[in-house]
């Protein structure tokens, strides 16, 4: 059962918790640019979009890395880095369309989202839901409702 | 750990720069921020300076959980002695500077003298660096912000800064970042003009460590939780504070016409519901989940087109009730202009009102004002006096000086008009129905004001066994308290509460929406202590943590009696006992404030303080607060 982070920026306030509870997880500090999630702001025109690893299908990282350091779960969908066999040339930094894979300028390693254990932190302290935890096979479920409710709306005023 | 921030001395004459630790012991007596910021003004501020003279000092600080696991951990203060007030200066501010600051490695500047040239601060882990800003002088407050990032070559930088009303030293210019942030009373914009300081910018990839790193996460959840499920947060979530206006606009506790009336009517078009219509979404502080500020662009007029955020409760009171407009245009515009040339909103409104009533009365006729009618809700010229505040121009020239200095410029019976305390405008509200809401105003220590001491929950009538469980904690109280928001007992302990409430918040800088303030069900005390420790590792109680409250307030007061102060300033302008409010509902309307009844409230005030009957603390208290040996010079 494949999952994937949903983004809907719409909803993102810029808030940045997400940044903060990431670098906690998985470094116990709190240090927004050691977060694997990070959100783009153009702040003087109120737009947010929070950025992280979409565990591309045909990933480029997992082609591009010479040592096979990097998968993709089959099961889960999750693509993750061996450490033990990665040897921190960065291609996958250099290739990732999204930017989501980055680097650990402390531990020096790159860094990509990891899920946090099935338990993403940034999906559970964003209380404006701006990110979900969802089934691959459901991302699209949310836009078609809203779009049905919006026809429903229409089709219910022309019937009057 | 995150106690290892330190404490930086700039000297901008010289361009010396030193830094230092915080010891614990500093800690432990004031947390860090507003408090510690008390410590530097009384150390380091000689009595009697010129607040635009380079003897003033400019201090900036995050509180002590700021950027850590402890939700809206957002908050700035920024502090100086006040060219508003010539007390105390003082302010707060969300955002996104603060943790920056902290990850930058820095806790507390201190920034003396005065730079020849332009300059701003460029911190980077560890590092401090004086930069020209003779590029920037001039720019409003956001394009100072982009044009840094720009210089910088990084868009993750992220500035304090000053627009063109700091520059042009008006006594009420605040402090700006972001897009509408800002530590807005008391005039810190024009100490930094007076200084040449534009901004401070920071960019850090320090990590602030987390002394119980899982606990503190799961804390910080329940912690949310029980904040976002409150229906204040609900409301605040779509509307921020605009909603306190409504509410209190419909009961008549509305400051309207500068002070003649206490309700705006035919107000349809500035109701929040209205203006919730130009919203386009919410923007949030730094780890806050309440997202206060509205996202709006303007559609109509000369500026269309234009992205701002906000208004607030305060811009609304500002530029529809204040000046009898009731256009939201002109509170959208109003807003954005404010922001853009970096001036307090509150005071900008407040003095633009006094004009208009002066205008009405025949004080300041159209050859003051050079032919600009200023009738109430003229929303040109309310709009147009935006600018001339800003730049200085004509009548705008005299505004920019504040209350008392204005009026005693235009002179006449024009200092009867102001509504102010210790020199700083009220806010638009009025208080004549809520006696324990005008105490607070009339003892704030930074001039009249609603951020230092308000009991807002007063208003919600809630029942007494549920108000003796908050203002009974952590400190015992049992003397009386009365769900009547008309009543006169029991309410100087709430103001106190209050005060050291928001004190120790202001501390730790976390906002005061996530304490109680607008809502009884929010974090105090007892939750600090476990924030504290899960983050920074120290063990405090919730009564030294109180105590750390009551100790930063008292400091504030220590400064401003080495400054002049007297009960005599700790008072209200004579309408609020002698005009009754004329609009409003019934349980509202008629009400002003007895004047033997507020003479006790303030001694019973006073005496809770631990104050002698002039205001003084009391030798014991200084002690007890371990405040009997300052100035001690230990930072």
């Amino acid at each position: 059962m494949e999952k994937i982070l949903v983004i809907d920026s719409e909803k993102c306030t810029g808030c940045r918790i997400c940044e903060q509870v990431c670098s906690v997880w998985h470094e116990k500090v709190v240090n927004t640019y050691r977060s694997r999630i990070k959100i783009v702001k153009w702040e003087m025109t109120g737009e947010f979009l929070p950025m992280v690893c979409r565990q591309c299908d045909n990933a480029p990282c997992v082609q591009v890395c010479p040592m096979e350091a990097i998968s993709k779960d089959s099961d889960t969908g999750l693509v993750s880095v061996n450490y033990d066999k990665c040897i921190g040339c960065l291609m996958c930094i250099s290739i990732c369309p999204f930017g989501a894979m980055s680097y650990d300028f402390i531990d020096n390693k790159v860094m990509k989202c990891d899920f946090c254990d099935g338990k993403p932190q940034c999906v559970r302290f964003c209380d404006a839901q701006a990110i979900q935890f969802k089934e691959k096979s459901n991302t699209n479920k949310d836009a078609m409702q809203t779009a049905a409710e919006q026809v429903r709306k229409a089709a219910t005023s022309i019937n009057k | 750990m995150s106690m290892n921030r330190k404490i930086a001395y700039i000297n901008l004459t010289t361009r010396e720069i030193k830094t230092e630790n915080i010891p614990e012991k500093i800690r432990r007596l004031y947390l860090g921020g507003r408090g510690l910021d008390n410590y530097l003004l009384y150390n380091h501020v000689s009595p009697n300076i010129d607040p635009l003279s380079s003897e003033n000092v400019a201090i900036i600080s995050a509180g002590l959980l700021v950027g850590t696991l402890a939700s809206a951990s957002s908050r700035t203060h920024v502090a100086a002695k006040s060219p508003l007030t010539g007390f105390i200066g003082s302010a707060n501010v969300g955002g996104f500077f603060g943790p920056e600051m902290r990850q930058a490695g820095f806790d507390h500047l201190v920034i003396k003298g005065k730079s020849e040239k332009p300059v701003y601060l460029y911190l980077n882990n560890g590092k401090i660096e004086i930069r020209d800003a003779s590029n920037l002088w001039g720019k409003d407050s956001c394009l100072t912000q982009t044009m840094i990032q720009k210089e910088l070559n990084d868009t993750d930088v992220k500035s304090l800064c000053i627009g063109q009303a700091g520059e042009n030293l008006v006594r009420y210019a605040c402090i700006r970042t972001s897009v509408k942030n800002a530590a807005g009373r008391t005039g810190i914009g024009a100490v930094w003009g007076s200084k040449n300081l534009k901004a401070v910018a920071a960019k850090g990839t320090m990590n602030i460590k987390i002394a119980h790193a899982m606990e503190a996460l799961e804390y910080n959840k329940k912690i949310i939780d029980q904040i976002v499920s409150a229906k204040v947060s609900k409301t605040m979530q779509k509307l921020g504070t605009l909603f306190i206006w409504g509410a209190t606009n419909s009961t008549g506790l509305v400051r309207t016409r500068n002070f003649q009336l206490n309700q705006l009517t035919n107000a349809d078009d500035v109701e929040p519901e209205s203006i919730e219509e130009e919203l386009v979404g919410t923007a949030g502080c730094f780890g806050c989940q309440i997202h206060c500020r509205g996202k709006y662009i303007i559609k109509h007029g000369k500026y269309k087109g234009t992205y701002d955020e906000g208004p607030e409760y305060t811009s609304l009171g500002a530029f529809a009730s204040e000046v009898g407009c009731t256009s939201k245009n002109t509170v959208l515009v109003g807003n954005h202009l404010v922001n853009y040339y970096g001036l307090d909103t509150l005071e900008t409104g407040s003095m633009i009102s006094w004009a208009m009533e002066l205008y009405e009365k025949g004080i300041l006729t159209k050859k003051d004002t050079n032919g600009l009618d200023l009738t109430w809700g003229n929303d040109e010229t309310v709009i147009k006096l935006i600018h001339m505040i800003a730049n200085r121009e004509g009548l705008g020239d005299i505004l920019a000086e504040g209350p008392i200095r204005a009026a005693d410029i235009i002179g006449k019976d024009s200092l009867k008009y102001q509504i102010h305390v210790k020199g700083m405008s009220n806010l638009h509200s009025d208080e004549r129905p809520t006696p324990a809401l005008a105490l607070n105003v009339a003892v704030s220590s930074r001039g009249s004001d609603h951020l230092r001491g308000r009991p807002a929950i007063d208003l919600y009538h809630l029942p007494e066994k549920f108000l003796k469980k908050i203002y009974g904690n952590p400190v015992p109280y049992d003397g009386p308290l009365t769900s009547d928001y008309r009543d006169y007992e029991g309410k100087p302990w709430q103001v106190i509460w209050q005060e050291i409430c928001y004190e120790a918040v202001d501390c730790l800088g976390i906002c005061k929406f996530h304490t109680v303030f607008l809502g009884p069900n929010m974090p105090a005390f007892d939750e600090w202590t476990k924030l504290i420790y899960f983050n920074t590792g120290m063990e405090f109680t919730a009564k030294e943590i109180w105590d750390v409250g009551d100790r930063g307030y008292t400091m504030e007061r220590l400064f401003n009696i080495r400054e002049g102060l007297n009960r005599s300033h700790d008072n209200l302008v004579d309408p609020y006992f002698d005009e009754p409010v004329p609009l409003g509902l019934p349980v509202v309307r008629g009400k002003f404030i007895d004047r033997d009844k507020f003479k006790i409230m303030l001694d019973q005030y006073y005496e809770l303080h631990g104050w002698d009957e002039n205001g003084v603390p009391k030798p014991e208290t200084l002690e007890k607060l371990s405040l009997n040996n300052e100035p001690s010079g230990l930072l």
